[in-house]
């Protein structure tokens, strides 16, 4: 992980963007057999090499092209799938607030840019180190260097999963990499016990909710957490302005 | 040229909702209820993400709450080295290789 400790001299645009890249390589590890298992499945269920790559570039959502390879495949009118994509992606909702105070110094290219770039992976690598330290100049470098990274991964491994299938063996379980990478960015973030209930009671719902349709359990697990961490945080006082964000 | 249709749809409301806070709407704006419990969503997504991927295991994704979940194990591995060294290559590394050794080993 880059930027450990806090740096006396503040980090160059360049330092910044190489750290957030660096900062997503061990996630890349488990994106890549995703990324090309998506682009197998695409062609596999029967769409175009070029609409496969396209809507990697143009959603840039991994699990919800999934979801719309899968109800393209079953003849799903497009409405109810652009409905179902809104539902999985709905946590990104929360990222978008929960980053924006930290870019709310930047221009508005600058956010729609980040904006196109928030993923599950970037959003986790990018908070991680800016819960570390938030005062730096061009710590935007850091998320866009982050998102980056995810991108011209997630489009790579998708045009090899369309050339190639998936050609990565499951056997070598290169997607335990990312539930690994983030009980790593977890830890950290432990500071409190309303942080714990809140990461204790989404968990619980996510894995209660595995079998729902479009992602909702994530949605629902998140929305849980924050409500487990508010509610802890007021029933112990005491605990209170312990964390930085 | 439906399915076009379908993926621009796709990819204009997930652009919608990313660029909703960060653009359209101030974070300002949002009651202080809500900014307050922005602050839990790093625990609760990544764990959220975490224990599905642990626990329904195999190529069934069938859920397994027990010792012979290798997956399971490697996690718990790796969840305590996270914990003590606070270090990612380290944790990653060491929760890929349990895995591999556990399977290797079954």
């Amino acid at each position: 992980m880059a930027a450990q400790s806090p740096q006396p001299q503040p980090l160059s645009r360049r330092a910044e963007l190489l750290a957030g890249m660096r900062g997503q390589l061990p996630l890349l590890l488990g994106v890549a057999p995703f990324g090309m298992a998506y682009g197998a499945y695409a062609i596999e269920s029967g769409l175009s090499g070029e609409l496969t790559q396209a809507m990697s570039a143009i959603v840039f959502g991994g699990a919800s092209q999934f979801v719309g390879v899968q109800l393209i495949a079953s003849g799903v009118p497009g409405a109810m799938i652009v409905l179902a994509t809104l539902l999985v992606n709905l946590r990104h909702l929360l990222y978008s607030a929960s980053l924006a105070p930290q870019v709310d110094h930047l221009n508005r290219r600058w956010r729609w840019l980040l904006a196109y770039l928030l993923t599950d992976e970037a959003y986790a690598v990018s908070m991680s180190r800016l819960s570390r330290d938030n005062e730096s100049p061009h710590r935007h470098w850091f998320v866009l260097g982050a998102g980056v990274a995810l991108w011209a991964t997630w489009q790579m491994t998708t045009s090899l999963g369309i050339l190639l299938g998936a050609a990565l063996p499951d056997s070598w379980s290169l997607d335990f990499a990312l539930p690994l990478t983030f009980l790593a960015l977890l830890m950290p973030v432990l500071t409190s016990r309303p942080a714990f209930g809140a990461a204790a009671a989404a968990g619980l719902v996510a894995v209660i909710g595995f079998d729902w349709p479009y992602g909702i359990a994530l949605v629902v697990a998140i929305g849980a957490g924050l409500l487990a961490g508010v509610a802890l945080d007021r029933a112990l006082p005491g605990e209170r302005r312990r964390e930085l964000i | 040229m439906t399915l076009w249709l379908t993926v621009a749809g796709m990819g204009a409301v997930t652009y919608a909702i990313r660029l909703s806070v960060l653009v359209f709407v101030s974070h300002d704006a949002l009651p202080a209820a809500a900014r307050d419990a922005l602050r839990f969503v790093m625990p609760a997504v990544l764990l959220a993400i975490i224990l599905p991927a642990v626990l329904y295991v195999g190529e069934n994704q069938t859920f397994d709450l027990s010792i012979g979940n290798q997956r399971l194990a490697a996690a718990c591995i790796a969840a305590a080295v996270a914990w003590a060294a606070k270090n990612v290559w380290l944790t990653v590394s060491t929760g890929m290789a349990a895995l591999w050794l556990l399977q290797w080993a079954w």
